[in-house]
């Protein structure tokens, strides 16, 4: 009636997945960091109080769990009339959720940055712009990058939670066939390896950089 | 010409100048000693707008720095500035830090940026450091690339605010005869130091402040050989 092993099929419908994933990952990413990097330019420069009102915002998004967050924003999305599909919700849940992350690695980055030297940068006539594109952003990239490569592995493995939704990225087809063939153990094997071809190249691809900056 | 007149800065509570007075006039080389606190570094940050004062005025060439129309960016071309750190910037090449600023301010070619910071760095005498990294090289070199680096702006003005303090005994040398040829080829130069000796021999002219005043100016001769004032003796007496 049907064929109980782990068919070639199986594995395609799991590779569909784990685009999905991908797809999931690089908006979380790109929005997650657009966003935290204005929010933590805002908090790195903002006086006392509205700095901290941003933050207080951001650590709601820290605080609660992901997976309520997904499933609240996809119960209420409807309710207030914004129609967008799980793959959208879920995108910007996770960029959201991403940037409250990556608001505190950019301000932490950019402190990091000697007053001195963005002093000796404005000397020179520099203006507050040239500043932040030749001098601050540069220097803390370079403090930013580990804690950076952290969150995209880390958005990368949460956006399995939106399978909740109903979303089929690549651990929900993983279950899917799961509960087709009945091989756990593989099924999950070859998905925790996709995983890793995922994650792998964006952590050396930091550590590369990281090498390369250490010489100077 | 560099016009202070009767300025005053506070740091909240703490009054840091009380009423300076100075003129520079081009070709000068005038330096500025006094105890630490006595208020003598943030004069200088005055001179470039790096920080606002709460009275009085200052004119670079006519120009009020602290008046509310004033391009900062525009007249900070004309005054380099060197600190006692000496604030490479890490993630450029020795090259790269000199030729930023004409790239971005002045927006030279990349090619044109090019000459004036070999130009300048070989005058410092780092000619064979070009393509390294700041982090590579000693105390002394990075302040000579410092100084490279205001000025490839090509200033009328330098400034220099303590730049041998951080410096090992055996580098503050190179540094000061940097400084020497600079001011033998003329450059109008406003010296914070602690270097008696070289304000005596460098200098046209020494001013001593002290608690936020300027309580003697005149020639070396007399502010450092022949001094009046009770504080300025006690002073010079301490760094002996």
């Amino acid at each position: 009636m049907f064929n109980a092993t782990v068919s070639a099929h199986d594995i395609l419908f799991m590779l569909r997945g784990a685009a999905v994933t991908l797809g999931l990952t690089f908006w979380a990413v790109l929005g997650g960091t657009l966003l935290g990097v204005g929010f933590g330019l805002l908090r790195a420069s903002l006086p006392g109080w509205p700095s901290l009102a941003l933050g207080l915002i951001l650590d709601i998004f820290r605080s609660v769990p992901l997976l309520i967050q997904i499933i609240l924003a996809n119960a209420f999305a409807p309710l207030v009339g914004i129609d967008l599909d799980g793959f959208t919700i879920a995108c910007i849940v996770l960029a959201v959720y991403g940037a409250a992350y990556c608001t505190e690695i950019v301000r932490a980055s950019v402190l990091a940055v000697p007053l001195a030297t963005r002093r000796a940068a404005r000397s020179l006539g520099m203006t507050w712009s040239d500043d932040l594109v030749a001098i601050v952003f540069p220097m803390a990239l370079r403090v930013g990058l580990p804690g950076w490569i952290g969150l995209a592995l880390g958005l990368m493995k949460d956006s399995s939670l939106v399978l909740w939704i109903g979303v089929i990225e690549l651990l929900r087809a993983a279950q899917i066939v799961i509960t087709r063939t009945q091989e756990p153990l593989l099924v999950l094997g070859v998905a925790g390896a996709i995983y890793f071809l995922i994650s792998f190249p964006i952590a050396r691809i930091g550590e590369w950089l990281e090498r390369r900056w250490r010489e100077q | 010409m560099i016009e202070i007149q009767d300025v005053r800065k506070s740091f909240g509570p703490l009054e840091v100048l009380k009423g300076v007075s100075m003129n520079v006039e081009r070709g000068e080389v005038v330096s500025v000693i006094g105890g630490s606190g006595s208020g003598k570094s943030t004069l200088l940050m005055c001179i470039n707008g790096l920080e606002g004062i709460e009275g009085g005025r200052i004119l670079v060439d006519g120009t009020d720095v602290h008046a509310r129309g004033t391009n900062l960016n525009k007249l900070r071309r004309k005054i380099g500035i060197v600190f006692q750190q000496w604030n490479a910037f890490p993630h450029l090449t020795v090259l790269e830090n000199v030729m930023l600023a004409p790239r971005r301010v002045l927006g030279k070619s990349r090619a044109e940026a090019e000459a004036i910071a070999i130009e300048k760095l070989t005058h410092v005498g780092l000619k064979d450091k070009l393509f390294g990294y700041p982090s590579r090289l000693s105390g002394g070199q990075q302040q000579r690339m410092a100084i490279a680096r205001a000025l490839a702006m090509s200033p009328d003005y330098m400034l220099f605010d303590e730049v041998t303090s951080a410096l090992d005994p055996q580098l503050v040398g190179e540094v000061l005869d940097t400084m020497r040829m600079l001011s033998s080829e003329g450059m109008t130069m406003v010296v914070v130091t602690h270097e008696i000796r070289f304000a005596r021999d460098v200098s046209n002219r020494v001013a001593f402040v002290h608690r936020g005043r300027i309580h003697e100016i005149g020639s070396p001769e007399q502010v450092i050989n022949n001094p009046r004032r009770a504080e300025t003796i006690e002073f010079l007496k301490s760094v002996r």
